[in-house]
């Protein structure tokens, strides 16, 4: 049964704030909102962290007192009064749900913002903002399900964090390439080749064209090949494809591992073989991940993000957290590459969306942009930049439409589409590495590349015959199914 | 170079495509002009991946905002330096940015011969590598011909 939705409903003085303090603090259970984990006219502070809750009450519970647990519960609260309040300023410390309102076109869904004191908070800790964010509230039995949507951290918070070791302009730097998106290949198969074939897949990767080669999520230590050997072999590759070239090349390590001493050993190893990047998958943890950027910092190397499982938690709108949160707790902890989706590829990730992802990581000030499900401005304070890459079931074909919703600053990542050319891995570098410049070529001369670039690719596949041959194996494919996850305020369908 | 599918450095936004006319080059300027970006023109002889500081021909052109202009200094500086690489570079000085927005080759010597690799071995199976430019054996000046 759907709660009434009229702003008359969503107010009742009689549950409100009590304030009489003898009333507040009696031995029994009150309701949230009458604990003051609810305050309508509360208006924010530059230092709150303001959070963003998409959250479905169960049937019959009000949306405001929902609000108010949310608060209550990812602050001070529990259950039932507790004396022991008293012994504190609890006044500041309780969290506000400040704003209520339904979501459009999805009955008994409700955004609620809450607000939460900075006091609440350590420096520089993704773990214990996440902790009391997300740490208690989801498992409450009173909402039948809810999502962070969105947050602002604000400056006096962002300025605790280091932020990228290295950043997206050190790592252009570094590399000594401006001005065009960066192009890189995972190696496949997924699992299974060992160390010396594996360092195959790379130099011709390497030597045809690509910047980076990358080991997989799931690459880490395996009886078919042992991380020293992978490593060893991977570095000749990379430094051949270097002379080869004259460029600056580079292939992401995994370092993931099962404990931390393993991890450092790991990295201190690519070190020493003079690797310009290293990897490592979400799921090592955010306190393994601020110590591994505080590693990377250390050791002048750019960290790589892979962000295996967060489709468990982020892919449903009801439910989890939404990915641009995870971004952005990724950019405070430090990371410099972060996955962060192709709109046309074989992941979930619908454009507008995608983009909003990506303005997350590159922006200096993230604008409220509601159609890309932006519901805050975000100051970054300078914090340096990270790098999206977008990987997954893309080809050369496509390469019009990546750089025109992603544009330069970003790894465009094609695995299967480097190493299934049918003119072998080197060939399907070359004809990444063309369809790339001739259309940031074609851009910068003016043309429309969204509607030309069928063409511009074609023109170029002329005089270049590996971009032929994949526009011929590759050109009709692409992953057209509805997206789970799209904004609420969309105002054009996706693009498939 | 054998190991080269090009058989030329591929350093630069656009050294997979055939060398860009002058009219193309234009192009790039005017774009790049238009971003608000600074043109600049730098040479060397000695285009090792690491080697980050190529010369400056001139200032960056901070107040140069004609496309005919920066074409004109790039014209000047291979007449001077024919057997050199020569780069175009554009700055974008937006805070947060602050560095080079776009680089591409307008000019290389005739013969290139790029790159050998060195190896060093140390402990266990671990190899140091460094990559050895051929032509920078020789004093500048000498390197790619007269």
């Amino acid at each position: 049964m759907n709660m009434p939705t009229d702003a008359a409903a969503l107010t009742d003085p009689g549950q409100d704030q009590i304030t009489d303090k003898k009333k507040r603090y009696s031995a029994g259970v009150l309701k949230y909102r009458q604990m003051g984990y609810w305050d309508g006219d509360y208006v924010p502070k530059e230092t709150d962290t303001l959070c963003l809750f998409r959250i479905t009450p169960q049937d019959g519970v009000d949306p405001i007192e929902a609000a108010a647990a949310v608060a209550g519960e990812s602050s001070t609260a529990t259950w039932t009064v507790v004396w022991t309040d008293r012994l504190t300023a609890c006044d500041s410390y309780r969290a506000k749900a400040y704003k209520v309102e339904p979501v459009p076109g999805t009955p008994g869904q409700y955004f609620a913002w809450v607000a939460y004191d900075i006091i609440l908070f350590e420096e520089g800790s993704i773990a214990n903002m996440t902790a009391s964010l997300i740490g208690n509230v989801f498992s409450f039995k009173p909402l039948k399900a809810a999502r962070l949507e969105d947050i602002r951290v604000p400056v006096a918070y962002v300025k605790t964090f280091k932020g990228p070791p290295t950043g997206l302009v050190v790592e252009r730097e570094r590399l000594d390439k401006f001005g065009r998106p960066l192009l890189g290949a995972t190696t496949k198969p997924k699992l299974g080749l060992s160390a010396r074939n594996y360092g195959r897949v790379v130099y011709e990767g390497l030597k045809g064209g690509l910047d980076f080669m990358k080991d997989d999520e799931n690459i880490n230590s395996q009886p078919f090949m042992h991380w020293r050997d992978r490593f060893l072999y991977v570095m000749d590759a990379v430094n051949k494809a270097s002379a080869a070239t004259g460029e600056v090349k580079g292939s992401y390590l995994n370092i993931t591992a099962g404990t931390m001493e393993e991890m450092y050993r790991r990295a201190e190893f690519a070190k020493d073989l003079g690797s310009v990047i290293v990897m490592v998958d979400l799921v090592i943890g955010w306190t393994a991940i601020q110590s591994m950027a505080e590693w990377c910092r250390a050791n002048d190397m750019i960290m790589h993000m892979h962000r295996a499982g967060h489709g468990t938690y982020t892919r449903q709108k009801n439910h989890g957290v939404s990915f641009r949160v995870i971004a952005k707790w990724l950019r405070l902890a430090g990371c410099d590459h972060l996955h962060t989706g192709t709109a046309v590829g074989k992941l979930e990730g619908d454009p507008m969306t995608v983009q909003g992802y990506y303005n997350v990581c590159r922006d200096s000030y993230t604008k409220q942009d509601l159609p890309r499900g932006l519901f805050f401005d975000q100051d970054w304070a300078d914090l340096k930049k990270v790098m999206p890459v977008a990987s997954g079931g893309i080809h050369a074909g496509q390469m019009h439409q990546l750089i025109h919703l992603f544009g330069d600053d970003v790894v465009l990542q094609f695995g299967g589409g480097t190493i299934g050319h049918p003119a072998g891995i080197q060939a399907g570098a070359v004809a990444n590495r063309v369809a790339l410049e001739c259309m940031v070529k074609a851009r910068n001369e003016g043309k429309d590349i969204l509607n030309e670039g069928p063409e511009i690719l074609q023109k170029a596949a002329l005089t270049c015959t590996p971009l032929k041959q994949a526009l011929d194996t590759w050109g009709d494919i692409s992953f057209n199914y509805a997206s789970t996850d799209t904004s609420d305020y969309a105002v054009t369908p996706s693009v498939a | 170079m054998m190991s080269n599918a090009t058989g030329r450095i591929t350093q630069g936004q656009f050294s997979f495509l055939p060398d860009l006319t002058d009219d193309e080059i234009t192009l790039q300027i005017a774009y790049g002009l238009n971003k608000g970006y600074a043109w600049s023109i730098e040479y060397t002889d000695d285009p090792h991946p690491r080697n980050t500081y190529w010369e400056m021909y001139g200032m960056p052109m901070f107040d140069l905002a004609d496309p005919a202009g920066v074409l004109m200094e790039l014209n000047a500086c291979r007449k001077t330096f024919p057997q050199h690489y020569i780069r175009m570079m554009a700055f974008d000085s937006t805070r947060g940015v602050e560095t080079i927005a776009m680089s591409f080759i307008v000019n290389r010597p005739a013969n290139e011969p790029g790159f050998g690799l060195v190896r060093q071995e140390v402990n266990g199976r671990s190899m140091q590598y460094t990559v050895h430019s051929y032509a920078a054996d020789r004093p500048e000046g000498q390197r790619y011909g007269s």
